[in-house]
């Protein structure tokens, strides 16, 4: 009151001006520090992820000369298949000894350890990697090969700095022994960290391998569940909104309808996978484990999403379109499919590729119709293979490592969810380069 | 049936001059009356004008004479439009073959974001009136010249229509529903996004086309109406006040309602 009395020039600012612009300030700090609070968090997670991951990429290998002795191997010495195929991965393991001591006595180095230690530094998967060799061509028995192992995960985890000698000294399963002697072996270049193609492409192993354990097969597992996914929710989703966007009279059967939808949109999905199991694999019997159940049941989950994303997608255009469309005497179908599709397709497109990757992360409902870890030891063949034979997916396998003991698992859940991440923000940036690319075009 | 409509023809069309003819038109959306017992005479090759205050049922009564109003699931219309002798309400009658007839331009110019020559072409091609790509060329150049716009696009076809200025994309509209050679041409407001100069071009090809169609056209604008139209129906809540010639109307009106009207005492 006084202040006005006073004076009319713009240059005095006044009390209610002041303390607007004191709230706008306050506002724009709040609005700068929770995003920077966002950021450092995502910044926290990402770092932690790689950090904790990125060794999963590595491994440690060791190279030793393998004799295939005729008189372990083949002892009648006929190459007959059948009578070697009966030598089981256990009358492989001496020879292995042989080829590990070989090496020791080259490079000229001692050890108290003895025979089962010594053999321990090696993992358990080498015998059958030997016996595979073999059986490829029984020919190559009595040949020297070179042949590249995996250390035991506890030796690995040594090198990867996960145990000391203290660490390990109450261990059954490793000893400050082992890791002189591999300390050693690193020296003289028999023993080196290299990149784990395995882990990428290879199928999980069982809990005494974890060096040997890969993400390849449940990575296969997530494409087959993807492809049903896309198969079916894709259409039926996209034909559904169209219906009950264009054609549907509003009545109350199509609210009840699309309120349906929507709360399917919020069920949980592990009700999903209880569903799954109840009708597709005990009602149904399809095979149960399988990738076709499983994109069933994350069909199910991804309709209402891809449903909702679509009708939206289809209301965001003007309805001018399909008026300049009707009164031209372009049908119905013809205004939808000519013209509406067309301009909502990059909403659609993104909703589903969003859908999609809702999908591929989700661990719950596939736990529950059995697609976990271990199910699959071989890469499928053939696409009727993939789709009916017991798989597991990423983010599946990715739990089963992670509740397993032994921390060499721990660290290959980490390295699983890096993957795991890179196909996540493949497909959310190919929905933003899609989205990008159609709306640019007018 | 076809009696029927054959002594409708004889009893309701004045040879030569009608082309709609609409009796008790009523038009409800869900409970509320839009349109009271419309009943109107439109002649051939003339332009006639719907005028009055907004809401007052004109777009709604035009939107009738396409079947638009089909695509609102509430709306309802009771009694009989004839064009030609033809009871366009009839169940056997489908709407997209009548909007074929009767072309529509919107009050908002409303190209499809596509090229200049696909929106032309889009109405030919899907009710196969060329059978080649020469013949749907020709479509187009023809359409386009009769909407006076040929020249300022004809180097630019394949470009996006939605890139065009106001006035151009509602001639580009104009083509569009032209090019399908209705008999009818409806236009709802069709200058009211328009500034003066694209409103003064698109008046001019109004009386142009006056020579091959039946236009319908729903005007704000007085003045417009007076301008491009020989007929004028003046509408007021929901009923059809006058209807006579355009210069009777705006010179001598009967009615004292249309007389406030357009001296600006309503509306």
């Amino acid at each position: 009151m006084t202040e006005t009395s006073h004076t009319n020039s713009l240059f005095n600012v006044s009390d209610k001006t002041k303390n607007r612009n004191a709230a706008e300030r306050r506002f724009r700090i709040y609005g700068i520090l929770a995003i920077s609070i966002g950021l450092l968090m995502l910044l926290v997670l990402a770092s932690t992820i790689i950090l904790r991951g990125t060794s999963a990429f590595q491994q440690t290998f060791i190279t030793l000369d393998v004799d295939l002795l005729e008189s372990k191997l083949d002892k009648k010495g006929n190459r007959n298949v059948d009578d070697i195929k009966k030598v089981s991965t256990f009358g492989y393991s001496p020879i292995l000894l042989n080829a590990m001591k070989k090496v020791l006595e080259k490079h000229e180095i001692r050890t108290s350890l003895k025979k089962k230690a010594l053999g321990g530094i090696i993992s358990k998967s080498a015998p059958s990697q030997i016996r595979d060799f073999v059986l490829e061509d029984v020919n190559r028995i009595g040949q020297t090969v070179e042949f590249k192992f995996l250390v035991n995960g506890w030796i690995d985890g040594y090198i990867k700095g996960r145990y000391s000698r203290e660490s390990v000294a109450n261990s059954k399963f490793a000893s400050a022994e082992q890791f002189d002697l591999i300390d050693q072996l690193l020296e003289v270049g028999v023993v080196e960290k290299k990149f784990n193609f395995d882990f990428i492409f290879g199928a999980d192993a069982s809990d005494q391998r974890p060096e040997a354990a890969g993400i390849g097969v449940a990575m296969v597992g997530s494409f087959y569940l993807m492809l049903v996914v896309l198969v079916l929710s894709l259409p039926l989703g996209v034909a559904a909104s169209i219906y009950l966007e264009e054609f549907a009279k509003q009545n109350i059967f199509t609210d009840v309808i699309e309120v349906t939808i929507s709360n399917l949109a919020a069920v949980p999905s592990i009700v999903f996978g209880i569903l799954g199991l109840a009708v597709f694999i005990n009602y149904m019997h399809l095979p149960q484990s399988t990738p076709i159940v499983g994109g069933l049941v994350l069909t199910l989950m991804t309709l209402p999403t891809i449903i909702i994303s679509t009708r939206a997608s289809l209301k965001s255009v003007p309805p001018s379109i399909r008026d300049a469309a009707l009164g031209l005497g372009a049908s119905k179908m013809q205004t939808v499919f000519h013209h509406v599709l067309p301009l909502a397709a990059p909403g659609i497109l993104t909703g589903t590729i969003i859908g999609m990757a809702q999908a591929l992360g989700e661990s719950a409902p596939l736990l529950l119709i059995g697609m976990i870890g271990y199910v699959a030891t071989n890469m499928p063949t053939t696409i009727s293979e993939g789709l009916l034979s017991p798989n597991s997916a990423m983010p599946a396998q990715i739990y089963e490592w992670a509740k397993r003991a032994d921390p060499a698992f721990i660290e290959r859940a980490w390295g699983g969810i890096i993957i795991l991440l890179i196909f996540l923000l493949t497909m959310n940036t190919m929905a933003v380069i899609l989205r990008r690319r159609f709306e640019r075009r007018w | 049936m076809k009696d029927q409509t054959y002594l409708d023809r004889e009893s309701n069309l004045t040879p030569g001059i009608s082309k709609i003819s609409a009796k008790n038109v009523n038009v409800y959306y869900d409970d509320v009356q839009a349109l009271k017992d419309v009943s109107v005479e439109i002649g051939k090759n003339a332009v006639t004008s719907f005028i009055g205050p907004s809401g007052c049922g004109k777009s709604t009564f035009l939107r009738c004479l396409n079947r638009m109003n089909d695509t609102i699931d509430i709306c309802k219309v009771t009694g009989q439009i004839l064009l030609e002798g033809e009871d366009i309400y009839d169940p056997k009658i489908d709407p997209v073959q009548l909007r074929a007839k009767v072309g529509m331009v919107f009050q908002k110019p409303n190209p499809f974001p596509k090229s200049v020559y696909d929106n032309i072409a889009y109405g030919p091609k899907i009710h196969g009136l060329a059978n080649t790509k020469s013949d749907l060329d020709e479509i187009v150049e023809k359409s386009l010249q009769r909407a006076a716009i040929w020249d300022e696009v004809k180097d630019r076809l394949s470009s996006p229509a939605t890139g065009l200025s106001g006035g151009q994309q509602q001639r580009i509209c104009i083509a569009r529903a032209i090019a399908t050679s209705p008999d009818i041409l409806l236009m709802d407001e069709p200058c009211s996004a328009l500034d003066p100069i694209a409103t003064a071009q698109v008046e001019e090809l109004i009386d142009e086309l006056r020579e091959n169609f039946c236009v319908v056209i729903v005007t704000h604008s007085m003045q417009q109406a007076a301008r491009v139209s020989q007929k004028t129906a003046f509408f007021h809540l929901g009923s059809l006040v006058e209807f006579g010639d355009t210069e009777k109307i705006f010179t001598n009106p009967n009615d004292p309602r249309t007389e406030s009207y357009i001296t600006g005492r309503i509306g």
